[in-house]
């Protein structure tokens, strides 16, 4: 039994929150500590805190629409493969999956949205790097080349993440952090947080440019790779206000390009 | 003679002028919508209790060079298809309770 599992429970801290997922299988503990190394914190106090019952693994399934939403003061989170419940007055949780990362993995992604939602951040379909201790968000959809970016980034930039980013608006501006939510990379990101210099609505095109995007279309580009789920009006709101003023005040870009090194060129 | 009608935001929506478009998120099922110009007007003077025809009186017959019976007729097909899509209340009656949602148009 590692440190970081010794009660029975593992520490993830990503985006600064950390969440204790507590299970009395030790076998599930070892997975999380394997798929979120990097992001373990080994004596921590956690900000949220879920215990995890184990199922048999073919119940449900992950194709499944995901539902978030509220019922007697209570989150319910459900898909066929997991369902969890979250009280948010107590910060306590519990979750109903088998050994499945993917299950878990979901969950850990709700429960920062909803965090930050109420604090003007927000998980966001991009790649993201810190160069020159700048951090540079590359959005788009599937197949927009996130990964292929991600891929390409240059030896002086760490990658925070090639799938999903993670921002926070904190005092000093908007910043953002690693994730270990790996897309087709299948490798964590890096665990650091840098102030966030740019965000780029990812083309890929014949040649490497940046152009232009004006705020409303920045917008609509921001809000169309926003990861959320909740069906909770208010939190609607405010994520949909969230994400102009992050529009009001990061620069927002097209990049377009070619899939080779030369487009990391236009990052700096 | 028409009956007077009025409209009013829906309580539901936020809303915020960017980049030259009135954007608007719908709370309950998360759709976007972009306004155009004429709909950004009747948008932001949707009090509830201002009757509509003095809306388009006020704020579209006297900028555009439009007759007020055709100004009336189209801010009324326009007024029952933001009701349709949920992020305008459209009624007979004023209004007087509607409030503009929260952080409302900048």
């Amino acid at each position: 039994m590692t440190g970081a599992a010794a009660n029975g429970r593992v520490d993830i801290c990503i985006g600064g929150v950390t969440v204790g997922v507590r299970s009395s299988d030790a076998g599930f503990r070892r997975l999380l500590e394997h798929r979120y190394a990097g992001f373990v914190e080994f004596g921590a106090s956690p900000d949220y805190e879920f215990e995890v019952e184990l199922t048999q693994p073919h119940e449900g399934s992950a194709d499944d629409d995901v539902r978030v939403y509220r019922s007697n003061g209570l989150w319910l989170l459900e898909r066929g493969d997991f369902r969890a419940e979250w009280d948010p007055a107590t910060r306590r949780g519990r979750i109903r999956q088998s050994a499945n990362p993917y299950s878990i993995d979901t969950v850990l992604r709700i429960v920062h949205t909803l965090v930050l939602a109420r604090e003007g951040g927000f998980l966001l379909h991009a790649a993201s790097a810190v160069r020159n201790g700048r951090a540079f968000v590359f959005s788009g959809v599937s197949g927009a080349g996130k990964t292929t970016l991600a891929r390409l980034a240059p030896p002086d930039a760490d990658v925070l993440t090639d799938e999903i980013s993670y921002v926070r608006k904190e005092a000093g501006g908007y910043y953002a952090y690693g994730t270990p939510f790996a897309g087709e990379l299948a490798r964590v990101g890096a665990n650091l947080r840098a102030p966030l210099d740019t965000i780029y609505l990812l083309a890929q095109g014949a040649e490497n440019r940046v152009s232009d995007v004006g705020k409303a279309e920045a917008a609509r580009g921001i809000l169309a790779n926003m990861l959320f789920f909740a069906e909770d009006a208010e939190l609607v709101r405010a994520v949909f206000l969230s994400a102009l003023d992050l529009v009001e005040h990061v620069p927002v870009l097209r990049l377009t390009f070619r899939p080779e090194a030369a487009a990391w060129d236009l990052i700096r | 003679m028409s009956t007077q009608r009025y409209v009013a935001r829906a309580a539901n929506v936020a809303a915020r002028m960017i980049g030259g478009e009135m954007m608007i998120m719908s709370g309950s099922d998360s759709s976007l919508y972009s306004l155009n110009e004429t709909a950004s007007i009747l948008w932001q003077a949707a009090d509830g209790v201002t009757p509509l025809a003095q809306i388009v009186e006020q704020h579209i017959c006297a900028d555009y060079a439009v007759d007020a019976a055709t100004a009336l007729r189209d801010a009324e097909e326009l007024a029952e298809e933001l009701a349709r899509q949920g992020i305008l209340v459209l009624s007979d009656a004023p209004l007087p309770d509607s409030r503009p949602p929260a952080k409302a148009s900048a």
